[in-house]
């Protein structure tokens, strides 16, 4: 059988703000068979996407494509004219995105963005259309096929709409469909319900597909051969279990490692003494809205949440969007004031309030955040943004603080140099290395880290996540790390606190979580996580993993 | 849905009678403060004592300033507006000529300005970075910065001295058939255009370009839409907001701020009207201008507010 897709010799460049232009597809070969999905996998700025992307004969502003041939179905896309490329988008190709939340024009109802590839193309009469679109959310098992298309994208759920996305693409019975890292925005428990429709509707239409993504397990189960991408170029091509089973290339090695953390092991062996906890927090209620004659607000995101933390531990929460456990964080952390209960450090109660919080009780709890990017100032440099906190809390200044910055950027591994550059020219994992330094530098008991891996890539993240290891064996630092990402929380934590709809489920040791899970949630959540194993999606079990689509809301 | 947008309506017309009465507040006080003696003024220099007090009496003018604007705040309530001290004559049948004028030309203005800067800054995005655009950036620019008056002197300069093809004067009441009509207005609708639409065409291009750099956007481009319909149907109808109010602020100059437009061609309108006020110490219809200059601001600003939320269905049907 033919190849439905062949790419020869594929070079983009870009041109970069200063005008300068670099290549960032160097050279690549690709062939995709009749039926056949092929994964691209890589981490971010591979050129993964770029070359998806030229599948429909489209490169980014500033990208184009300047040597080599994209045939699809026989014919080169990049000698095409305008006209032709249109006439091709959509119709032979099509295009699932990242992020259907943001994919969907929110003015537009649903159905007359599903039916809009139709209408284009004048395919069929849009009676048709929107019958076969009907057909199209049952084969993707949406709930209400009938009537979802009558509504707008704000008013379905996530993974929902990423399966509306899917049936977009499907509505003119493309040859090749594109998927461009479309379960990357969901919870694992509705990644589960989304990747199995993928799988079965691509299946039964016996089509072709490229699946760009940077997660190998997802992929493992999806995809009959994996390319892996570094730096626009092709490291290693295969079927799928030779990858993930057996892989030659050192980058691929590298990204399945990362897919194994190495489990944590408690820093102290032995138990101290029943030693007041670093932090106690007790029946805490937290929410938005006004504020209800009971004295709990109207919304409510946080409900009735104990623990305790001993000092030297890290406690994993995990949940998925919306459970309440960045709420938790921000809690704790003085930013939303709970309504009710209390959280103590060291055994002294803390203020509801930042503003109600000494001084010495603001050093000794650091948050991080997630997006190092926005966390940054992109306007102070890496020095000028440590130094702030040490003479904040500890009133160091001039030689005695540049020593100090120098001595918190190799506590977390980045050269001294750094200390002049700006945020803006820090690759991620480094600029995330700033963030955490930052909160170091208050030399801290207690740290919160909120999905501080997440934006990173599966390589970078394992390396910070070593470092965190590292950190907190050498200062005796706690950590409440929070993560949707079960495997960063099995590399770091002792303990983990599963939340769900604002509750706490179930509190457990790290080392029980694959098999002493009890609440049938946590269960869920826990089966939820893809593993690195061609055969997991398929042998699952169905019934055990449907009440994800309920969660997923 | 409806509900939804009646209670906003009444929200924000709650909102409007509080401002108003802020404004009027504000312009009763302000107008307090101007220097000289109405009394005075009125009578001449060669008044006797006697006859400015008793004057002072019967305007009122003895009692306290708190107690007269609660006179005057009454009065608007009940639509009176007062009796012009210059004249005595009624301040609403003074304005009502001239208000029907100003939003006669206000009118026409905004049916000529609106398409044209519509049609220049959706265009603009659609190229952007294009020569076209470039030209229709430096031509807002330079817009923007060249003061009214100097481009309502160069149209009379060029038109109606050199050219003689309009009348330098606008007066629309004797007004014969349409290309009359056409000759009268052309050159305070052109100058006034000139004004509003610089702003329309910016916030137009900026507000179209954001919506085009949207996920959305891109996949419509890649379903196969052509830029006409990628740009009326997906960018266009999400950039509608920003764009209205816009306009909106454009538009509500319209009325208040062409007092130099409607005295380089002697249009009788309310902004000559107030100045002239300001001239005699007219305080009744000074005050009665700028409450309407403020409740045509306002109106616009809700009716855009409205498109707005139209617009949107997330706010549109929750």
């Amino acid at each position: 059988m033919g190849n439905v897709v062949e790419i020869r010799d594929l070079h983009v460049s870009a041109r970069t703000d200063s005008g300068r232009t670099v290549e960032i597809i160097k050279g690549v070969d690709l062939n995709v068979g009749a039926g056949e999905m092929v994964a691209l996998i890589g981490e971010s700025g591979s050129g993964k996407t770029t070359i998806a992307l030229t599948l429909l004969g489209h490169t980014r502003t500033g990208c184009s494509i300047r040597k080599g041939s994209v045939r699809v179905a026989g014919r080169d896309v990049v000698a095409m004219s305008g006209a032709e490329r249109r006439r091709l988008r959509g119709r032979q190709v099509a295009y699932v995105p990242q992020s259907a939340a943001a994919a969907f024009n929110p003015s537009q109802t649903i159905m007359d963005q599903v039916v809009e590839v139709a209408k284009i193309h004048q395919l069929m009469p849009m009676e048709e259309a929107r019958q076969k679109a009907i057909g199209l959310f049952r084969a993707l098992a949406l709930p209400d096929p009938e009537t979802i298309g009558l509504r707008y994208p704000h008013q379905v759920s996530g993974g929902q709409l990423q399966r509306l996305a899917a049936a977009m693409a499907l509505i003119a019975d493309p040859e090749v469909m594109v998927f461009d890292e479309p379960t990357t925005a969901l919870d694992v428990t509705t990644q589960i319900e989304v990747l199995r429709a993928f799988k079965s509707v691509m299946r039964e239409r016996g089509m072709a597909g490229v699946y760009v993504s940077h997660d190998l397990a997802v992929v493992a189960q999806i995809a009959d051969r994996i390319v892996v991408l570094k730096g626009g170029e092709v490291q290693e091509e295969g079927a799928t279990e030779q990858i993930v089973t057996a892989p030659k290339h050192g980058y691929t090695r590298a990204l399945i490692d990362a897919f194994h953390p190495r489990p944590h092991e408690a820093a102290a062996t032995e138990r101290p003494g029943p030693e007041t906890p670093v932090l106690e927090v007790t029946n805490l209620t937290a929410g938005y809205g006004a504020i209800g004659r009971d004295g709990r607000p109207e919304y409510l995101a946080l409900k009735d949440v104990s623990f305790r933390l001993e000092r030297g531990r890290s406690l994993g929460v995990i949940g998925e969007s919306g459970s309440g456990k960045s709420t938790l964080a921000r809690a704790i952390a003085g930013l939303l004031p709970p309504a009710i209960g209390q959280i103590r450090m060291d055994g002294v109660e803390l203020g509801r309030r930042t503003k109600d919080r000494s001084k010495e009780d603001l050093r000794k709890l650091q948050i991080v955040f997630q997006l190092a990017d926005t966390a940054l100032n992109p306007n102070r440099s890496v020095g000028a943004i440590l130094s702030r906190p040490l003479t904040f809390y500890h009133g160091t200044r001039g030689r005695e603080c540049e020593a100090e910055v120098d001595r918190l950027l190799d506590m977390v591994r980045l050269p001294k140099a750094l200390k002049h550059r700006l945020p803006p020219e820090l690759s991620g994992g480094q600029k995330q290395r700033v963030n955490f330094a930052r909160a170091l530098a208050a030399r801290p008991e207690l740290i919160l880290c909120d999905e501080i891996t997440s934006a990173l890539d599966t390589v970078v993240a394992a390396a910070i996540l070593d470092l965190l290891d590292e950190l907190q064996r050498e200062l005796g630092l706690t950590y409440v790390f929070v993560s949707h990402d079960l495997s960063t929380v099995e590399a770091v934590c002792d303990r983990v606190l599963v939340m769900y709809q604002g509750e706490k489920v179930e509190e457990m040791p790290t080392s029980r979580m694959k098999s002493g899970a009890e609440h049938p949630y946590s269960k869920l959540l826990i089966a939820s996580v893809p593993q690195l194993d061609t055969g997991w999606l398929d042998g699952l079990d169905r019934e055990r993993a449907s009440p994800g689509a309920e969660a997923g809301r | 849905m409806n509900a939804l947008i009646a209670r906003l309506v009444a929200k924000r017309l709650g909102i409007m009678l509080i401002s108003l009465l802020v404004v009027a507040f504000a312009v009763f006080f302000a107008t307090e403060l101007l220097p000289g003696d109405v009394a005075q003024i009125l009578l001449g220099q060669a008044a006797t004592p006697e006859a400015v007090a008793g004057l002072r009496k019967s305007m009122h003018l003895d009692q306290p300033a708190f107690l007269r604007f609660l006179y005057w705040l009454g009065g608007l309530l009940t639509g009176d507006l007062g009796r012009s001290y210059a004249n005595n004559r009624e301040v609403a049948d003074l304005i009502a000529g001239r208000l029907a004028n100003s939003l006669e030309l206000a009118f026409v203005t905004t049916l000529f300005s609106v398409p044209i800067a519509l049609t220049l800054g959706i265009t603009a995005a659609m190229f952007r970075g294009s020569t076209y655009d470039r030209l229709v950036l430096v031509f807002t620019v330079s817009v923007i910065s060249i003061p009214e008056f100097m481009v309502a002197t160069l149209a009379v300069m060029i038109f109606a001295v050199y050219l003689k093809w309009l009348p330098a004067l606008s007066v629309a009441s004797d007004v014969e058939g349409l290309g009359e009509l056409l000759r009268i207005y052309a050159m305070p609708v052109i100058t006034l255009s000139f004004v509003v639409s610089a702003q329309m065409i910016r916030m137009t291009r900026a507000a179209v370009i954001d919506t085009l750099d949207t996920a959305y956007v891109e996949m419509a481009l890649l379903k196969g839409a052509s830029r006409r319909r990628i740009v009326l149907r997906h960018a266009l109808p999400n950039a509608l907001g920003p764009i209205v109010n816009a306009m909106a602020l454009s538009l509500s100059y319209l009325l208040g701020g062409v007092i130099i437009v409607e005295t380089i061609f002697n249009y009788p309108g309310v902004a000559k009207l107030m100045v002239d006020a300001v001239s005699t110490r007219d305080l009744p219809l000074i005050q009665s201008c700028a409450m309407i200059f403020c409740v045509s601001y306002l109106l616009l600003i809700l009716i855009a507010d409205l498109v707005a939320i139209m617009a949107n269905p997330r706010l549109r049907n929750q």
